[in-house]
């Protein structure tokens, strides 16, 4: 037909939804410099101990001496060397965040899709659960397994992934259940298919963007978290270099040798502010606060 | 007397400075109602909102003035254009239920419609509240002062609305399609008061819409837009019966209408979109007199008669009256035997009963329509037909075969024979699907097809609703409505169903599109004798396309039998009502003394 063929000349390229939301979340200043802020963090955090090629335990002169030559940063409490500390210590503390992160956000999301789709008793008492957990503030949730069971890593990333999961889940939850209301759900009941390809074929793909979103906050929450616990004393244990835990062991020595504690404090923040600047870029993107203009 | 002029309005996009609406130019007399007609993004709404000085975020206003009593709207400032708004010129909006604030009583809200222009003190509020309600046709004010926006009906809110545009007695009062949504008894009541107010207030109106036939009953003189331009004016009567522009003449063809049964003739093509439209005539590519001057130049506004004038090279040329209409002739009686067969229906919906024991049997091949207002159980009705409502009694047959009330209890094949189309060509696709994968899932779930075997019964599909397989790897957004409706008639018939329940399918779109997805919703039943149950609320839509009608009212069937003599002869009140209040242009077109 004619309408056919005035389409044919408009040559819209198939472009996916996904890209769109990217090339509008790049037009913005702010996720530029949250893309330059924490990969710039992700990639000394990565590949700093190749750079360092040192041992961060060695003794290298007196306590808390300020940055020189032979050590750049200066020295910390035990006279170790800041900048290789600083260099080998991010290393824990981004793998610990990604995974506490994508496991919250996972089981999260399978919970949510649950519970927006069946309704009534299942979606109740998932819910309910879901506000128990909530109820205990993230970081006190975390401290009380530590405590009791010890500062292994792998329980650190589960009990963080555990506070990130109602959050989570409310947000799926509730995207689900105005996603399921669309007739493109009813159409798809109507040649009965199975419930199970439904929340996979029909409905994830719809929550693909906000939950891009979403996991870029956990992420920016779990960084926060995982410094703070090392910080706190439950998270990586002395002598292993950590970030979150410089800030704690050098922070006597804040006067005299403030470089020990602004640097591993400078670039927790960095990632943190960096990865939630890229979430709120997208978050507007999605939104369209800045395409409204124009068609 | 004169009360709005309109002149040279140009409103463009801020960013590509694209015309959304150019050299706009017309005007309206005191008591004088104008109805201003077009298709989705021809610029009405554009014009509508701009007479109050507004625009839509990313576009303004560049030239032209709107003179309402001597005061120039576009030349305030802002403080003096909200003095103005309400005092000198108001709006009633599309949607009442969006423009009331839910936490307002009706009672606060006419009040500050007052407040805003009037000092506080000194008003008599029982009086002027009293008056205002009465106005706009209102009567029982016991009480409604004191309720809330949702606990009225929507014909009751949209008539708050009008009693907030009139309440400073303004000289001009913008109407933006009111009684969209509403039934047509609730619709032709509105209309009614709306041009009692017109008279008494010497009121100037200007009434946004996409329906001709609410305009011949309502207006006095008909303005037409094409692609952001004015195509013809003129007083209402004339141009129905001498339109001189051939889209409103394509316009009125594209129309149904309750007194006949008429041929839609759609218009092929589609509205250049802003940014695109063309330097000569922008109907150009769509017209069936086109010539080469229409393309090189734009045709500019010629006068045809006293107060009626087009934008066309050949205005002037049609003297000779002609009727763009086409009655066609009675369908047959059905011969086809019995496919779906359902006795007994009763459907509960939230626990209350809303279909009451209903029986109906669609036969091979015919076109069976389910007409009834909202809140008659139609859709309830027609979605228990498919399986999709939980709480039904009652035995349903498919060819002469015991069919299951659930879904899961029916064979995939009968799943297959008894297909759906959705009403809302906004949701019934998945945003995040394209095209050929929304087509292919019901395909997915019969065992042993091949991809290839299914990638050839999607694109047979897709030709069969007048796509091509470039069409496949889009998204839904890339699609106009018209499309998006043909994209889901396609996931039906790519099971080669026996029966396509369609609900609603054309309420969302315009005439010209309506009219195409009838006239291929025809072909299929014509040549491949589908049968269709097509649910509606539109009787003129039923005339041109069903050859039976069964009419619903609170669960209960009221009428039933031939399309045409139903709907000629009705013998139930209820009937006789909703057919009485169904806006016609035929007469207007059809009986030439009118237009005189």
């Amino acid at each position: 037909m004619t309408s056919a063929q005035v389409n044919a000349q408009a040559d819209q390229r198939p472009r996916s939804a996904w890209s769109v939301t990217w090339r509008t979340a790049l037009r913005q200043p702010r996720t530029r410099v949250g893309l330059i802020l924490s990969g710039f963090v992700i990639a000394l955090a990565l590949f700093g101990p190749l750079i360092s090629g040192v041992d961060p335990n060695s003794f290298v002169g007196a306590p808390f001496i300020g940055p020189s030559g032979q050590a750049v940063l200066g020295t910390d409490f035990l006279g170790q060397d800041v900048l290789q500390r600083v260099l080998h210590g991010g290393f824990t503390l981004l793998w610990m965040s990604v995974a506490a992160t994508l496991i919250g956000v996972l089981v999260g999301l399978a919970v949510g899709m649950v519970a927006g789709y069946s309704r009534r008793f299942v979606d109740g008492s998932l819910m309910w659960l879901m506000d128990v957990i909530l109820a205990f503030p993230q970081i006190v949730l975390a401290i009380v397994f530590v405590s009791m069971l010890g500062p292994l890593p792998w329980l650190i990333v589960l009990v963080v992934a555990l506070t990130h999961i109602p959050r989570v889940a409310r947000l799926t939850r509730s995207l689900t259940a105005e996603c399921v209301q669309q007739e493109y759900i009813e159409a798809a009941e109507a040649i009965a298919t199975p419930k199970s390809r439904i929340l996979v074929r029909e409905v994830l793909p719809n929550l693909a963007t906000p939950l891009a979103v979403e996991t870029t906050i956990r992420l920016a929450w779990s960084i926060a978290i995982i410094a703070a616990l090392s910080f706190v004393g439950f998270g990586v244990q002395p002598p292993s270099p950590d970030w979150g835990l410089m800030i704690n062991e050098n922070r006597t020595g804040l006067v005299v040798q403030p470089w020990s504690v602004l640097a591993p404090a400078f670039l927790v923040a960095m990632l943190a502010v960096g990865v939630s600047l890229i979430g709120d870029g997208l978050a507007r993107a999605v939104a369209g606060v800045d395409e409204r203009v124009g068609q | 007397m004169t009360r709005v002029v309109v002149t040279g309005l140009r409103v463009a996009l801020s960013r590509s400075e694209a015309d959304v609406v150019t050299d706009v130019t017309f005007s309206i007399g005191a008591g004088e109602i104008v109805g201003l007609v077009g298709e989705s993004g021809s610029g009405k709404t554009t014009v509508a909102t701009a007479m109050l000085g507004h625009t839509r975020k990313g576009a303004k206003v560049v030239e032209g003035s709107v003179v309402v009593d001597g005061i120039d709207i576009l030349s305030l400032s802002t403080g003096e254009l909200r003095s103005a708004r309400g005092r000198v010129i108001s709006y009633v909006p599309q949607d009442p239920a969006a423009a009331l604030d839910p936490c307002m009583s009706i009672g606060r809200h006419l009040r500050e419609a007052v407040e805003a222009h009037e000092p506080k003190s000194g008003i008599d509020w029982d009086e002027r509240l009293g008056e205002l309600l009465r106005d706009a046709g209102l009567d029982d004010i016991d009480g409604l002062l004191d309720r809330y926006p949702h606990e009225l009906s929507g014909g009751q809110r949209q008539r708050v609305c009008i009693a907030m545009a009139f309440a400073c007695k303004p000289a001009c009062v913008v109407l933006d399609e009111p009684t969209t949504g509403l039934d047509v008894t609730t619709q032709a009541r509105i209309l009614a008061s709306v041009r009692r107010l017109a008279r008494e207030h010497d009121v100037a109106m200007l009434y946004v819409t996409h329906d001709l036939a609410v305009v011949e009953e309502l207006a006095d003189r008909l303005v037409v837009m094409y692609a952001g331009r004015i195509v013809e004016q003129g007083p209402v009567r004339t141009v129905f019966h001498r339109s001189a522009h051939p889209y409103s003449r394509a316009l009125m063809a594209t129309t149904p209408d309750v007194r006949a049964r008429l041929e839609l003739q759609p218009i092929p093509g589609m509205a250049p979109r802003v940014g695109k439209r063309p330097s000569g005539c922008a109907f150009a590519d769509r017209c069936p007199e086109v010539a080469d001057r229409c393309r090189e130049e734009l045709p500019p506004h010629v006068s045809v008669g006293l107060g009626h004038e087009a934008a066309c090279w050949f205005a002037t040329d049609v003297t000779a009256e002609r009727s763009p209409l086409t009655v066609r002739p009675e369908p047959a009686l059905p011969t086809g035997s019995p496919i779906l067969e359902a006795e007994e229906i009763r459907a509960s919906y939230h626990g209350r009963e809303v279909v009451h024991s209903i029986s109906l049997s669609i036969n091979r091949g015919e076109c069976l329509a389910l007409v009834g207002e909202s809140g008659s159980g139609k859709t309830t009705l027609s979605r228990s037909l498919i399986g999709l409502s939980a709480q039904v009694t009652g035995r349903l047959r498919l060819n002469g075969e015991e069919l299951s009330l659930s879904l899961h209890g029916r064979t995939l094949q009968q799943r297959h024979a008894l297909q759906y189309v959705f009403q809302s060509p906004r949701s019934s696709l998945n945003p995040r699907r394209t095209v050929f994968e929304s087509i292919e899932a019901p395909l997915l779930g019969a065992p042993k097809s091949s991809s290839t075997e299914r990638r050839a019964r999607v694109f047979e599909a897709l030709g069969r609703v007048d796509l091509d397989p470039s069409f496949g790897p889009r998204f839904p957004d890339q699609l106009s409505g018209g499309e998006r409706q043909r994209v889901g008639i396609a996931r039906a018939l790519v099971c080669e169903p026996e029966v396509l329940i369609c609900d609603e399918i054309t309420s969302a779109l315009d005439v010209s599109v309506q009219a195409a997805i009838i006239d291929l919703l025809e072909g299929l039943q014509r040549d491949q004798g589908l049968a269709l149950l097509f649910v509606t609320h539109n009787l003129a839509l039923v005339r041109t396309i069903a050859d039976r009608v069964i009419v619903l009212r609170a669960g209960h069937v009221v009428e039933e039998g031939s399309a045409a003599d139903t709907l000629q002869h009705p013998r139930h009140e209820y009937t006789q009502t909703l057919i009485r209040d169904t806006p016609s242009i035929l007469s207007a077109i059809a009986s030439p003394g009118a237009a005189e």
